[in-house]
């Protein structure tokens, strides 16, 4: 199991940057200013890539964590955090 | 210490649970009237109004609850559960009542969506903060083997404000004409005004509570955190256990919930076309008959884990989506409808002719026909179609008719036994969302130690709830831009998200019950 999250680290570090260029290129595409619906008005790509890349960072460290070993244990007690 | 006997727990679960309940229908009753509220506040045409109706829709949800969660929570990890979720509930009740009280664009211009979108932006911040105390504060009130179920009454409280919401808009526009609603000073502000006096009587319960017995106790021996954002995500040990939370649980029950919520709900109405009243009563029985069992899997996960019921509510949710929804299109439609035969046959009831135009089409005279007709089946079903039929004159030889291929159809009206059958789908998912969000609670107040669990459970659930559930329809309105002829293709979202949390959840998650809190 605790390989298996190793590996399963690897994806999730690599997700995360990919994620955000598929919202970076969504929003290149979508954007219109003829355009009436949300997916064409910048504002919403704007709060949205905002919120979304310390999400996909996080994803990244999740990541990068589980790759270390660090989810082999989970704490037993608030102690051990 | 904690509360074990029925009285003391009762009144803590009663006077958290109103509270939260209130601030979930202030937030859902803007949501809901969003319509009428673009008319009078961010009227078409006006760059300005629109950006600022623009960002009182994504800004309150995205970018503000996450930052509500972040100051409130900290507040209630410093100060205490009891005064910060009581500052919520003035904040959130405040700026409702306010909202209704705004003249309109008409009488005093762009000073009307700027005030919207600031008393926006405060509910987005109080709610925020409300969730987090009203679950901690619950908790540490309760033992260690019903943990699950008496929070799991502050989980109703989301439900239960989405209900109360969809009821007290109806009442009011069943009660008056659509023109008397939507009007500046008309109905549409009831719900708004009604606000106030539950939060004046929420406040006066609360106000009678004491502080909750772990965070006194911490308080007491000068343990509680000076810098609970710090401990919170500075320390390593902590923070992987913030990351686990949002990627292995909430994420995916906030997809979930928002799915068999919201998106079901417009999916019905803007896909489906189901006529405005006979959609709410659809979802209205759906949510009322499906609520308890909030209870049942919050009492259900002090006995087998909150583990596993979590992620079956994802799982069931990511199996049958696809089939449920596929299930309204195909019994709606109206090709279907026309062929049946008895008394389901549906037969024209009025036709409205409403408009005439002609235009000369490849050199010949031609005559588009613009009509409305109104079917209706003695069993109870009914729709209107739109259509425009076109008749091309050929000098004054009679016209061949060419019949509109395209004609839309709306305001369906299902019978008695297919609206029972909706109400069973949408039952169905709601108990996905009972089954995933009914333990929520518990488990994230487990994670984390008292002195900064308000900070540390807080962000992560409204993140989940908030920025990946509350993204369900813009990304479906992306997915439909790029395939519009799937009309299911909005689902891949949820289902991608919840599924990717079944498997994070299932390789990472623990299923013990953590028995002391009390740390």
């Amino acid at each position: 199991m605790n390989s298996l999250k190793k590996i399963m680290g690897f994806f999730w570090m690599t997700l995360a940057p990919i994620v955000i260029y598929l919202l970076i290129r969504a929003a290149i595409q979508n954007i219109d200013s003829t355009g009436t619906k949300d997916i064409n008005k910048p504002v919403p790509w704007i709060i949205i890539i905002t919120i979304f890349t310390p999400i996909a960072i996080g994803l990244m460290i999740f990541g990068y964590y589980s790759l270390k070993g660090e989810y082999d244990h989970l704490p037993e007690s608030s102690d051990d955090l | 210490m904690v509360l074990s006997d029925g009285k003391g727990i009762g009144k803590v679960i009663f006077s958290s649970s109103l509270g939260t309940l209130i601030e979930w229908y202030d937030f859902y009753i803007f949501g809901m009237l969003a319509k009428t509220i673009s008319i009078q506040f961010f009227p078409e045409g006006n760059d300005t109004a629109a950006l600022l109706s623009t960002l009182a829709i994504f800004a309150a949800g995205f970018l503000v609850r996450p930052f509500g969660a972040l100051v409130f929570g900290r507040l209630g990890d410093m100060i205490g559960r009891k005064s910060t979720f009581l500052f919520t509930l003035v904040l959130m009740g405040g700026s409702t009542f306010l909202i209704g009280l705004i003249p309109g664009y008409r009488t005093i211009g762009i000073a009307a969506p700027l005030l919207v979108l600031l008393l926006r932006l405060i509910q987005g911040l109080a709610l925020g903060g409300e969730y987090g105390g009203a679950a901690t504060y619950v908790a540490e009130h309760s033992p260690t083997n019903r943990r699950g179920y008496y929070t799991s009454w502050i989980q109703t409280t989301a439900t239960l404000g989405l209900f109360v919401a969809l009821g007290v808009i109806m009442l009011v526009k069943s009660n008056m004409s659509d023109a008397s609603f939507t009007s500046e000073w008309g109905g549409w502000r009831y719900p708004f005004w009604i606000s106030i006096l539950l939060v004046i009587v929420s406040i006066y319960i609360r106000l009678k509570m004491s502080e909750s017995p772990l965070y006194s106790k911490l308080k007491k021996e000068g343990k509680a955190s000076l810098n609970p954002l710090k401990e919170s995500f500075g320390n390593k040990a902590n923070f992987k256990m913030v990351l686990l939370a949002l990627f292995g649980a909430v994420m995916g029950q906030g997809v979930v919930w928002y799915t068999g919520q919201f998106y079901a709900q417009s999916f019905l109405e803007n896909t489906v076309k189901i006529e405005f009243m006979q959609n709410r009563e659809i979802m209205l029985w759906g949510i009322g008959l499906a609520t308890p069992f909030f209870l049942v899997f919050g009492a259900l996960s002090d006995r087998i884990g909150r583990k596993w019921i979590m992620l079956s509510g994802m799982l069931l949710g990511v199996i049958f989506y696809r089939p449920i929804f596929n299930t309204f299109l195909k019994d709606t439609n109206i090709k279907e409808w026309k062929k049946m035969e008895g008394d389901a046959t549906p037969t024209i009831i009025s036709k409205e002719i409403l408009k005439v135009d002609s235009l000369p089409i490849d050199h010949v005279l031609a005559t588009v026909t613009h009509s409305k007709i109104k079917w209706q089946s003695q069993q109870g079903t009914g729709f209107t179609e739109t259509r425009a039929d076109t008749i091309l004159n050929v000098g004054a030889t009679p016209g061949v008719t060419k019949e509109d291929s395209k004609p839309v159809f709306t305001d369906k009206k299902l019978s008695s036994p297919m609206k029972w059958k909706f109400i069973l789908l949408v039952f169905v998912m709601i108990l996905f969302v009972t089954m995933a969000y009914a333990p929520i609670a518990a488990f994230l107040v487990e994670l984390f130690p008292t002195r900064i669990r308000y900070t540390s459970m807080s962000l992560p659930y409204h993140i989940g709830n908030g920025v990946f559930g509350g993204l369900v329809p813009f990304i479906a309105t992306l997915l439909s831009a790029s395939s519009p002829t799937d009309p299911l293709v909005g689902l891949w979202y949820p289902i991608l998200i919840a599924a990717l949390c079944v498997v994070i959840g299932t390789f990472y998650l623990t299923n013990k019950i953590d028995k002391n809190i009390n740390d």
